[in-house]
């Protein structure tokens, strides 16, 4: 598979990653930076999100509803993003508006105005947003898992979109200050498509490469975050609602973690090949329980969660629990069987062709490999280091990560809170 | 851009129809199969057969067992789904090039040998209820059943595609399978197949695979006509909740009428050219009358083209603070604007550009490529695909207004309302 490119590093730091694609006639760009919900003061969570739903709203050179009306009209997309760890730039247009979709990301980045019409118009935004978010039990049973797995104490138990209250309280000034953690120094962009990848550095150098802000990176150092030590229940009343959504699982690896591939692997077996795995089968399959039950291993810059969710109907969350936890033990005490590995293997490692099929494809896998420091390589080297994993090596990770006496479970629903 | 040209179109003795393009872009292969069966070919009592059937394709022949289908397609790095809509039903599987047999095998095998299997048809009757239980948490989406249920009169597009609760516990597993003798014959699908592909060879194979298969029953006509709406309908739902929600409908010509061109610019002009790819909407006149204003978070219109007449719809949530009223005075004086004051030709210049860039984005996946031809053949004609860009340039400011003259009028109109109680 050809996953050539051109790496180059602008003046101020950035990595620029070029990759050419002629047989479309789009481009994409994907840019990674400091900053992100990690960061956000406990009592302001939300913040970076906020933050970042405002940097398209209104630059030095331009309003909203002018920036806008100049992407639309060429039919582009140019949105401003934040993660846990990073905040995220992200374009798409026609390769012949690749300058002007340049130029207004880079007002974004280094010149947003923060108007506060606009801020009072993103705050009704979230607001609503958040309480919508009280009427979806997929999103509360997400919400109370991530803050029984790791306590609102660690970031990563927080809400990210944050609180009624935190996003109240959120003032100009907060955004202004969340804005210094936006900083090059070592950011990653990636560019994909119709271009020419010389020109694609010129260009970003001539703009991107000359952003030296006056302030400094922030530390991105998260602590690592507590075990659990015992198991955490959470029930989320959600009355006059049909079906209910439970999530269930334990602190995972970090991508970089010498196991993730065990776990990766193990993980497409227990919650994903077919229709969601072993989960999937006895759930959905064999029990006729659910629409959806899989697994879900998000293996990021930090020890993100390894879980296991599904909707059922309220009269058959604890059967559901009582499946889901005998597959866990399951997965921890017996090896996978050789025709599962197999399976899983032949999956991960042949599906790659459609993962690249597309500008968005492909510009994803290079931030994946700049991001981790996969390495140049990593392609090339990928389907080995897949078909290298042995059953004993899935146990050993199931058995390090997953538990089925101690977990987080949350479950949201019409039924009574305990 | 697909040409026309390259599009090779046949039909074998049974009926089946083959629409095959190779592209060499990627190492990939897209494999569709279309039936001309949706939710508008349900008759009432059984409403959501359609849609349990697409399930019950996936539970078993003698040759591909429950739930092999998926594990196949997997572990060939490939990747699947089916779906139902009002009009249709397909399937598809998107695999590396050099696997298209594998869904080959498993499409010619299941359009004739479905096991449909009692005790499966058991078990996926809860699964399918528990989707349907999914759907109905979602207030907006519990907006549109009432909606559509009280717009139809007698069409059964007023019913959502997954049917009502009442009927998936009656549908028995002799409904199912007649359902689909009746309707997965050769003569009543569409074959799609694009990508990196040597067409003789697939060719040869198609005929090997699917030309031994018997023709079966031709299916009954939907003869049914949804009587001209005399009146404004208005329906509110009254449930506890923290959001109110919006949506209107109002009748519009079927799919192949020469106004569906310019509804689809004028949903345009209201919310962005859509077609597949990233949004384009908040330049548009919707978002800036009714999010611009605080009134709304988001506001839509939505226009798909069908067999039979259909509907566009306008949707909204209310932003915390403020009301349906509000919002409904604020749409109605948007469409108001449409039929007095023509749209300028930059607003029409823009959604061109728009369309034609969003094509581009859709076209770069094989998937989308084959998605595309096969939608407008179930709808009437996959050619209509090179005309597009062309009809939609077309459309005068003069068409527009005509249009929603004709169609954006109030007793043509059902509005619901999702009122929360007890925030």
């Amino acid at each position: 598979m050809d996953l050539t490119f051109q790496s180059y590093t602008l003046s101020n730091g950035i990595k620029l990653i070029v990759k050419e694609n002629h047989y479309t006639q789009s481009v994409v760009i994907r840019g990674r930076l400091s900053g992100g919900a990690n960061l956000d003061p406990p009592e302001k969570t939300g913040l970076a999100a906020f933050t970042t739903s405002l940097m398209g709203r209104g630059t030095a050179r331009h309003t909203f509803a002018e920036i806008n009306e100049i992407v639309e009209s060429v039919g582009a997309m140019l949105r401003f993003n934040c993660g846990r760890h990073l905040t995220t730039v992200s374009s798409k247009s026609l390769s012949e508006d690749f300058d002007l979709l340049v130029g207004l990301m880079l007002d974004g980045l280094t010149g947003p105005t923060f108007p506060p019409e606009e801020i009072e118009r993103v705050r009704g935004q979230l607001i609503t947003g958040l309480r919508e978010l009280q009427e979806s039990t997929r999103g509360l049973a997400q919400l109370y898992f991530r803050e029984s797995l790791y306590g609102l104490d660690h970031p990563y138990g927080r809400p990210f979109s944050g609180t009624l209250e935190s996003v109240e309280g959120i003032t100009q000034a907060d955004l202004f200050d969340f804005y210094q953690n936006i900083h090059p120094h070592e950011g990653i962009f990636v560019v994909v498509g119709d271009v020419v990848s010389d020109i694609v550095y010129q260009t970003l150098e001539a703009t991107l490469g000359q952003w030296q802000p006056d302030y400094s990176p922030p530390d991105p150092t998260v602590p690592s975050p507590p075990a659990l030590t015992k198991r955490v229940r959470h029930v989320k009343s959600v009355p006059h609602k049909s079906q209910s959504d439970l999530m269930l699982g334990n602190i995972g690896p970090k991508r970089t973690d010498d196991d993730f591939y065990a776990a990766y692997v193990g993980d497409t077996i227990l919650g994903q090949l077919g229709l969601g795995g072993r989960i999937g089968q006895i759930v959905r399959d064999q029990n006729g329980l659910a629409y959806y039950a899989r697994t879900s291993l998000m293996g990021g810059m930090g020890p993100e969660p390894w879980s296991i969710y599904a909707g059922v109907n309220p009269n058959n969350v604890d059967r559901a629990i009582d499946l889901i936890l005998a597959e866990v033990r399951r997965f921890r005490t017996e090896p996978v069987s050789d025709q599962e590995l197999a399976d899983a293997k032949a999956y991960l490692t042949g599906s790659l062709p459609l993962q690249l099929e597309t500008n968005e494809g492909v510009a994803n896998t290079l931030l994946q490999i700049h991001i981790y420091q996969l390495g140049d390589d990593f392609i090339a080297r990928y389907p080995a280091l897949i078909n290298a994993i042995t059953p004993a090596e899935i146990q050993a990770a199931a058995h390090k990560y997953l538990s089925d006496d101690i977990y987080a479970l949350s479950i949201a629903g019409p039924m009574t809170e305990s | 851009m697909p040409d026309q040209n390259a599009v090779i179109d046949y039909k074998l003795e049974n009926g089946l129809r083959v629409l095959l393009k190779p592209v060499h872009t990627a190492p990939v292969v897209s494999n569709w199969i279309w039936y001309r069966v949706g939710a508008r070919n349900e008759q009432a009592g059984k409403t959501g057969i359609s849609h349990w059937v697409e399930h019950m394709m996936f539970k078993g022949t003698p040759t591909f067992p429950k739930g092999r289908i998926m594990l196949e397609v997997n572990r060939n790095g490939g990747v699947l789904n089916g779906f139902t809509s009002q009009d249709y039903t397909a399937y598809f599987e998107t695999l590396p090039a050099d696997r298209l047999d594998l869904g080959l095998r498993i499409e010619s095998d299941r359009m004739a040998n479905a096991l449909i299997d009692p005790d499966e048809v058991t078990s996926e009757r809860t699964v399918i209820i528990s989707e349907r239980e999914g759907h109905e948490n979602n207030p907006a989406w519990a907006l549109h059943e009432e909606v559509k249920a009280t717009a139809f009169h007698v069409h059964p597009y007023g019913t959502m595609v997954i049917g009502w609760k009442d009927d998936l516990h009656q549908i028995t597993r002799d409904d199912l399978y007649h359902h689909y003798k009746m309707y997965y014959g050769p003569h009543n699908a569409v074959l799609v197949i694009i990508g990196d592909i040597e067409v003789d060879r697939v060719r040869e194979r198609i005929d090997e695979l699917f030309g031994p298969i018997p023709a079966g029953p031709t299916p009954p006509p939907v003869s049914i006509r949804e009587p001209a709406q005399q009146s404004e309908r208005r329906v509110v739902i009254r449930r506890p909740g923290k959001t109110a929600y919006f949506q209107a409908v109002y009748h519009v010509c079927d799919g192949t009428h020469s106004d569906a061109f310019t509804l689809l610019m004028l949903e345009a002009i209201l919310s962005g050219a859509g077609f597949g790819g990233p949004a384009t909407h908040r330049s548009a006149r919707l978002y800036r009358a009714l999010v611009e204003t605080d009134i709304a978070v988001d506001a839509s219109a939505g226009y798909h083209p069908s067999i039979d007449p259909g509907t566009i719809s306008f949707d909204g949530t209310i932003r915390h603070g403020h009301t349906l009223v509000e919002f409904e005075a604020a749409l109605e004086t948007e469409i108001e604007r449409l039929k007095v004051e023509p749209v300028s030709a930059a607003e029409l210049a823009k959604v061109l550009k728009q369309t034609r860039a969003q094509l581009a984005y859709t076209m770069e996946r094989v998937s989308n490529q084959a998605r595309w031809l096969g939608w407008l053949e179930m709808l009437g004609d996959w050619r209509q695909f090179d005309a597009l860009e062309n009809k939609l340039a077309a459309v005068t400011a003069e068409d527009i207004q005509q249009v929603a003259r004709r169609y954006l009028h109030t007793s043509n109109r059902t509005v619901g309302w999702f009122e929360p109680t007890g925030s």
